[in-house]
C-alpha cells in the first residue's frame, strides 16, 4: 500500500492508462512540458512524448471539439480543461455533441472521452477559479458525471472512466489536490466501477450525501457529533449521473432521515435531484424533512478569505445541520 | 446516575400528596437526611428528607401540585450530570390523540404495521413529536417473553395496597368491541375497588315479614297520597334502619388511625339506580329527625331529583349509612360493597310470598307449628369487620328485622 | 489567394459520367423533396441545389470510404456520391425506420453514414469544424493515409469552432481540407455581413494555412484543386481552406421565404448558371454524353425517385421505445 495525494491517484491513472492502451492520450493547455499547472500529468510528456501528451491551444472548444473528433475516430482522449470554470466555451462540444452522438446516430457513432477539470473553492481562487459545475452536466443524458473524493477513488474511478465508451465528465476537488491523502494499493490493476456510491462511515441516525471535498467534511462532522449520540451515515456519492439510488434510497430507509451537502450554490444544485428521488421514492420513511446545506445563492466564491470561509461549507456548518435535523 | 427523590406514600390509604412547599432549588447543595420538600396528604403534613448528597439537578412537581405516591419529584446528583430520559408513565396522564403532534411519514406507517396506539409513545423529537426512533423504542420494551408467576413477584409488604397500584393495564386477551370508559363508570369502578381493599367485607343475612309493613301503608298510603306524598317501601326500610342505628352507634361511625369515629348524626344515603348511568346514592341528613311521611317525602324528591340530574353536590355527601334496593331488580339477595368510608351497608332484597314455618303452641300447650304464606325479604347487611365485630352486626340487623315485624 | 482556372482535366468518360449521374439523382430527390414538401407530406427540406457541382467535384477527389467526411446539411450529393441511397434518403426525409444516418431521430439531412466513413453532425453550426480536426489528429496519431474533408456554409465561418478548428489543424498540420460552400447567403443575411475579407479563403492566410478559391459551379475546376489539397493531405503536409463559390439557387430551408431578402432578378440569374445544366452541356460537348444517355439517366433517375418515395411512404415508423435509446453505449443493441 502507498499513502499518496488525490492528485498522485490522478496522474497514475493517467500513466497507467497511457501505457496501457496505445489510443489514449492527453490533451489541453500546458499538460505536456510543464505538466499541468495543478502538476496533475507531471512526467507524462517526458514518459510518452508530445504526440500522446498535447499542448493545445488555448481554446476550451477545440480542446473538446479536436477531442470529440478524435474518439470519433477510434482514440480515448483525455481532455483536461484548466479550470472548470473555463468549461462553459466547450459546453456547446460537450452537450450539443458529445452527449448527443450516440443517439443521435442510433449507435453508430460513440464518443469514448473524458474531460477532466478540477473545480470546487477554498483556495482563494475568487469567482474564476472556484466554481462547482456538476449541476449543468447532471442534468444532459448521454454524459456521465463523476467526482472523486479520495486518492483511492481519484485512480479507480479515473480509470474506468477512460476504458467508458462513454463521455464522462469528471471533476476532480482542486482543493483537495495535495490536502487529501489515502492509501492505495500497489502493483495491481485498481478500478472503480461508475455508477456507484460508497457509504464511507455506518449510522443509524441520519443519512449524510456528500461528494467532493463536502464529503471529507462531512466524514469530520460525523465524528464531531457522535460523542452526543447521533451516528450519522456518511456516503460518497462519486458518481452523479447516472447515481446510485439504490444505495441512496436504502440508507434513508434505515436512518429516516437525509441531509445532502454541496458546496455548489443551493438553487438547481445537484442536491435538489437527491432530494426529489427520497421525497418520491422514500417518502414513507422518512422521519423528518429532507435538509440541502450548501453554497450560497451567489454568483460565485469570493476572493477575500473572509468571504471565502462565508460561502464555503465546513465541517462545523455541516455538524450544525446535523444536529438540527437529529433533533427533529 | 442521579438520584430520584420520589412522593412517599403516607398511610395505607394515601394515594396522592401535594407539595406544599420546596425547601431547596435546582442547583442547591443539599446533604442527605436534609429536609427537602413539603408535602401534604389528606392525613399528614410531613417533610421529606433528601435520599442523597448532591445538588439538586431538576425539580418536576410545582408548589401546589398533587401528584400520585411514587411520582419523581426531584432529581439529585453532580452538577452538570446528564438527566436520564424520563420513563414513560409515570407521573405523565396518557395522551389524548390531539396531543400527539406532528406525525411523520415513517412513523405512521410503522404505527400502522405494528397496530400500535402512538398515544402509547412517548415524543422525543422537536415539541414532543414521536420520533422514529421512539416508536422503535416502544417496540423494543414490548414485553415478549412470558410474565412471571404472580408469586413469584414479591409483593409491597403492605396489607391494603391502594387500588391504583392492582389492576396496572395489561395487553387486553382476545380483541373484541370496545366501550369507552366514561366519568361515572371510572368513578364507581374506582369506588367499588377501593372499597373492598379498605374494609374487611362481611355479609350476614337475615330475613324480615313485612305483612304488618304493608297492613301499615295500605292503610296509610292514600292518606300520604292526598298530601302529595308517595309511601314507598324504602321510606319503611329507611325508618328501620334509623331505629336500629340510634340503638348500635357502632353502625354508625367510620374508622381512622385515630380511632372509630361515631358520627353525630344519622345521614341516610339511598342508592338510587341511574339505569345504564351507573348509580348515585344521596342523602337524607338527619334522618332521625324524620317521620315515616317526612322520610317518604325525602326519598321521592331525592330519588326523583337523582334520575333527572338535578342533585345538588352536598345531597351525595356526608352519609353515615346506606341502604340499597337491590330487590327492585328482582334480585333475593346481595353482598353490596360499603359505602366509604361508612362501616356498613343494607342491602334489601326482592319481596317475595314465601310458604314460612310459624311456631305456634295447640291446644294443650304442646308444641305445633303451622305453614303459612308471608310476605318475605332477604336483608343484608354488609359490615366493616374492622369496626365491627359479627355479633353487633347481626344485633344491628337484628333490631332492623324486628322493628319491620312488628310495624305499628 | 488564388482563383483556379486553368485547369487541364484528366478524368475518363466513365467518371465524367458517373459525376454527372450523381448530380442529376441529387437534384432530381432534391426537387421532388420540395414537392413533398409543399404538399405538407414531410415535415422539413434543407436543400442543395446549385450546390451539386461543387459537391460531387469534391467528393470525386476522395478516395471514397476511405477518407472521412464530416458534412454539413446541404451536402445531399456528397452523400449520395458516397453510397446514399434514395431510398435511405426517403427514409430520413420522411422520418421513417431505416434512416441510416439517426433511425429518424434527427431532422432530415443530418447527415450520418458509417460505413462510407461519413460522421454524424448537428444543427448548431461548425461544430463539425472541431470533430474534423479530431480526426486529422487521429490519423496522425495512427499514421493512417486517410484525409479528412469537412465542409461548411461561408456564414459559418464566422464561428469561434470553425476558427479553432482551423488553428487546430494548421498548428498541428492535420490531414483536413476545410470546404467552405460559399453561396453568399446564411439564410438572409449576406457575406458582406459575415466578414471583411473580399474571400473566404483570404482567412486562411492569418491562421496559417493555404486559402484557395474556386468556381463551385464546375465540377472539374472543383476536382482539380481538391486533388491537389488532398495530395498535400496525404503527404503529410497539412491542411487546405478550399472555397468553392455557388449558388443557392432556392431559400435556405423549406421554412424560408427569401422573397423577402432578395430581388427574383438574382434567382433568375442563378437559374441561368444551374450548374447541372452547365456540367451536361459540357459533356455533350465534349461528346461523353449524347441525347439518348440524358434521356437514359434522367429517365433512370426519375424512376429512382419514385421507387424510393413510393417504397418510404409505404415504410413503417421507428417503434415508441426507439425514443428511450441508445443513451449510452450500454444501450445500444446488437444484432
Amino acid at each position: 500500500m502507498a499513502d499518496i495525494t488525490l492528485i498522485e491517484g490522478l496522474r497514475q491513472a493517467m500513466d497507467e492508462e497511457l501505457g496501457r492502451d496505445e489510443r489514449v492520450f492527453i490533451v489541453g493547455e500546458d499538460v505536456g512540458a510543464r505538466g499541468g499547472v495543478f502538476r496533475a500529468t507531471m512526467g507524462l510528456f517526458e514518459k510518452y512524448g508530445a504526440e500522446r501528451v498535447i499542448d493545445s491551444p488555448l481554446a476550451e472548444l477545440s480542446i473538446v471539439g479536436v477531442g470529440i473528433g478524435a474518439a470519433l475516430y477510434g482514440m480515448h482522449p483525455i481532455c483536461e480543461v484548466q479550470f472548470a470554470d473555463f468549461i462553459y466555451p466547450a459546453f456547446n462540444q460537450i452537450v450539443s455533441e458529445a452527449a448527443k452522438m450516440c443517439y443521435r446516430s442510433a449507435g453508430e457513432w460513440t464518443v469514448p472521452l473524458v474531460i477532466r477539470a478540477p473545480y470546487g473553492g477554498g483556495i482563494g481562487g475568487g469567482l474564476y477559479h472556484s466554481q462547482s459545475v456538476e449541476a449543468f452536466f447532471a442534468h444532459v443524458p448521454g454524459l456521465k458525471v463523476v467526482i472523486p473524493s479520495t486518492p483511492y477513488d481519484a485512480k479507480g474511478l479515473l480509470k474506468s472512466a477512460v476504458r467508458d465508451p462513454n463521455p464522462v465528465v469528471f471533476l476532480e476537488p482542486k482543493k483537495g489536490y495535495r490536502l487529501i491523502r489515502g492509501e492505495v494499493p500497489e502493483g495491481e490493476e485498481l478500478l472503480v466501477p461508475l455508477g456507484s456510491a460508497r457509504i464511507s462511515r455506518e449510522g443509524r441516525d441520519l443519512s449524510l450525501f456528500a461528494y467532493g471535498m463536502m464529503h471529507h467534511y462531512a466524514l469530520q462532522a460525523a465524528e464531531k457529533v457522535a460523542p452526543e449520540g447521533i451516528q450519522v451515515e456518511v456516503i460518497d456519492l462519486r458518481t452523479l449521473l447516472p447515481v446510485d439510488e439504490q444505495t441512496v434510497l436504502a440508507s434513508v430507509r434505515k436512518t429516516g432521515k437525509a441531509l445532502i451537502v454541496h458546496e455548489d450554490t443551493l438553487t438547481g444544485g445537484y442536491g435538489a435531484e437527491i432530494a426529489a428521488i427520497l421525497a418520491e421514492h422514500a417518502f414513507t420513511d422518512l422521519d423528518g424533512p429532507v435538509m440541502r446545506l450548501a453554497g450560497p445563492d451567489v454568483p460565485a466564491v469570493p476572493y477575500s478569505h473572509p468571504l471565502q470561509d462565508w460561502f464555503m461549507p465546513d465541517a462545523e456548518r455541516i455538524a450544525q445541520a446535523i444536529r438540527k435535523l437529529a433533533a427533529f | 446516575m442521579p438520584v430520584e427523590v420520589i412522593m412517599p406514600q403516607l398511610g395505607e390509604s394515601v394515594v396522592e400528596g401535594t407539595v406544599t412547599k420546596w425547601l431547596k432549588q435546582v442547583d442547591e447543595p443539599v446533604r442527605e437526611f436534609e429536609p427537602l420538600v413539603e408535602i401534604n396528604t389528606d392525613k399528614v403534613d410531613t417533610e421529606v428528607p433528601s435520599p442523597a448528597n448532591g445538588t439538586i439537578l431538576a425539580r418536576f412537581v410545582d408548589e401546589g401540585q398533587t401528584v400520585r405516591a411514587g411520582t419523581v419529584l426531584a432529581l439529585i446528583g453532580e452538577p452538570g450530570e446528564p438527566l436520564p430520559q424520563r420513563e414513560h408513565g409515570e407521573a405523565a396522564p396518557a395522551r389524548k390523540r390531539e396531543d400527539l403532534g406532528f406525525i411523520s411519514p415513517v412513523v405512521a406507517k410503522m404505527a400502522a404495521e405494528h397496530g400500535l396506539d402512538l398515544s402509547q409513545v412517548p415524543g422525543t423529537g422537536q415539541a414532543g413529536r414521536i420520533t422514529k426512533k421512539d416508536v422503535l423504542a416502544f417496540l423494543e420494551r414490548r414485553p415478549t417473553a412470558a410474565p412471571p408467576a404472580p408469586w413469584e413477584e414479591p409483593g409491597l409488604g403492605e396489607l391494603f395496597r391502594p387500588s391504583e397500584e392492582v389492576g396496572a393495564a395489561k395487553p387486553a386477551a382476545a380483541p373484541g368491541t370496545i366501550l369507552p370508559l366514561d366519568v361515572v363508570r371510572r368513578s364507581i369502578a374506582d369506588h367499588m375497588l377501593r372499597s373492598r381493599h379498605t374494609s374487611a367485607h362481611v355479609t350476614t343475612v337475615m330475613e324480615a315479614d313485612l305483612s304488618r309493613v304493608i297492613a301499615h301503608r295500605q292503610a296509610h298510603k292514600e292518606k300520604f297520597q292526598r298530601e302529595g306524598v308517595s309511601l314507598t317501601f324504602t321510606a319503611y326500610f329507611a325508618a328501620a334502619a334509623v331505629t336500629a342505628l340510634k340503638q348500635v352507634p357502632l353502625v354508625n361511625a367510620s374508622w381512622s388511625d385515630q380511632g372509630i369515629v361515631l358520627h353525630r348524626q344519622v345521614n341516610v344515603g339511598v342508592a338510587v339506580s341511574l339505569g345504564d348511568k351507573g348509580l348515585i346514592v344521596p342523602v337524607i341528613r338527619d334522618a332521625d329527625q324524620l317521620s315515616l311521611q317526612a322520610l317518604a317525602d325525602t326519598i321521592s324528591d331525592l330519588a326523583e331529583r337523582a334520575r333527572s340530574r338535578k342533585l345538588r353536590p352536598e345531597e351525595v355527601q356526608g352519609g353515615t349509612f346506606t341502604i340499597t334496593n337491590h330487590g327492585t331488580s328482582g334480585s333475593l339477595l346481595a353482598t353490596p360493597i360499603i359505602n366509604q368510608p361508612q362501616s356498613a351497608i343494607l342491602g334489601v332484597g326482592v319481596m317475595q310470598k314465601r310458604v314460612v314455618v310459624l311456631e305456634g303452641k295447640g291446644p294443650t300447650g304442646e308444641p305445633a307449628d303451622s305453614i303459612a304464606i308471608r310476605p318475605m325479604v332477604y336483608l343484608t347487611l354488609t359490615f366493616d369487620h374492622r369496626i365491627l365485630d359479627g355479633a353487633i352486626g347481626d344485633q344491628f340487623l337484628g333490631l332492623v328485622v324486628q322493628r319491620l315485624q312488628q310495624w305499628t | 489567394m488564388a482563383v483556379r482556372q486553368d485547369l487541364q482535366v484528366e478524368l475518363s468518360q466513365e467518371t465524367l459520367l458517373e459525376m454527372y449521374w450523381y448530380m442529376v439523382l441529387s437534384r432530381r430527390l432534391d426537387e421532388r423533396a420540395w414537392v413533398l414538401h409543399r404538399q405538407g407530406k414531410v415535415a422539413f427540406h434543407i436543400s442543395a441545389i446549385g450546390h451539386e457541382a461543387a459537391q460531387v467535384g469534391a467528393v470525386f477527389a476522395l478516395r471514397r470510404g476511405q477518407d472521412w467526411l464530416v458534412p454539413y446539411y446541404r451536402d445531399l450529393a456528397m452523400v449520395l456520391a458516397l453510397g446514399l441511397t434514395p431510398l435511405e434518403f426517403m427514409f430520413g426525409l420522411m422520418g421513417k425506420q431505416g434512416d441510416p444516418s439517426s433511425g429518424a431521430r434527427q431532422m432530415p439531412s443530418h447527415w450520418s453514414l458509417r460505413r462510407a466513413n461519413v460522421v454524424s453532425h448537428s444543427s448548431p453550426v461548425a461544430t463539425q469544424s472541431c470533430h474534423a480536426s479530431g480526426i486529422g489528429l487521429g490519423i496522425k496519431m495512427r499514421g493512417d493515409e486517410a484525409v479528412v474533408l469537412t465542409t461548411i456554409g461561408e456564414g459559418s465561418t464566422s464561428q469561434g469552432e470553425w476558427y479553432e478548428a482551423v488553428n487546430w489543424a494548421a498548428v498541428h498540420r492535420l490531414p483536413v481540407i476545410f470546404m467552405v460552400e460559399n453561396n453568399t447567403y446564411a439564410i438572409s443575411v449576406r457575406k458582406e455581413l459575415q466578414m471583411a475579407v473580399a474571400h473566404v479563403a483570404d482567412k486562411a492566410a492569418g491562421l496559417g494555412l493555404p486559402g484557395i478559391t474556386v468556381d463551385g459551379l464546375d465540377p472539374l475546376q472543383v476536382h482539380a484543386v481538391m486533388s491537389e489539397a488532398v495530395a498535400r493531405a496525404r503527404a503529410g503536409d497539412g491542411p487546405t481552406v478550399l472555397e468553392t463559390v455557388v449558388h443557392r439557387m432556392t431559400p435556405h430551408s423549406s421554412d424560408d421565404d427569401d422573397r423577402s431578402y432578395r430581388p427574383r432578378q438574382e434567382v433568375e440569374a442563378m437559374k441561368a448558371q444551374d450548374p447541372v445544366a452547365g456540367f451536361r452541356d459540357r459533356l455533350l460537348m465534349l461528346g461523353a454524353l449524347n441525347d439518348q444517355a440524358e434521356e437514359q439517366i434522367q429517365a433512370r433517375a426519375k424512376h429512382e425517385v419514385d421507387q424510393a418515395v413510393s417504397l418510404a411512404a409505404e415504410a413503417p415508423y421507428p417503434g415508441l421505445e426507439q425514443g428511450g435509446f441508445p443513451v449510452y453505449v450500454e444501450d445500444i443493441r446488437h444484432g
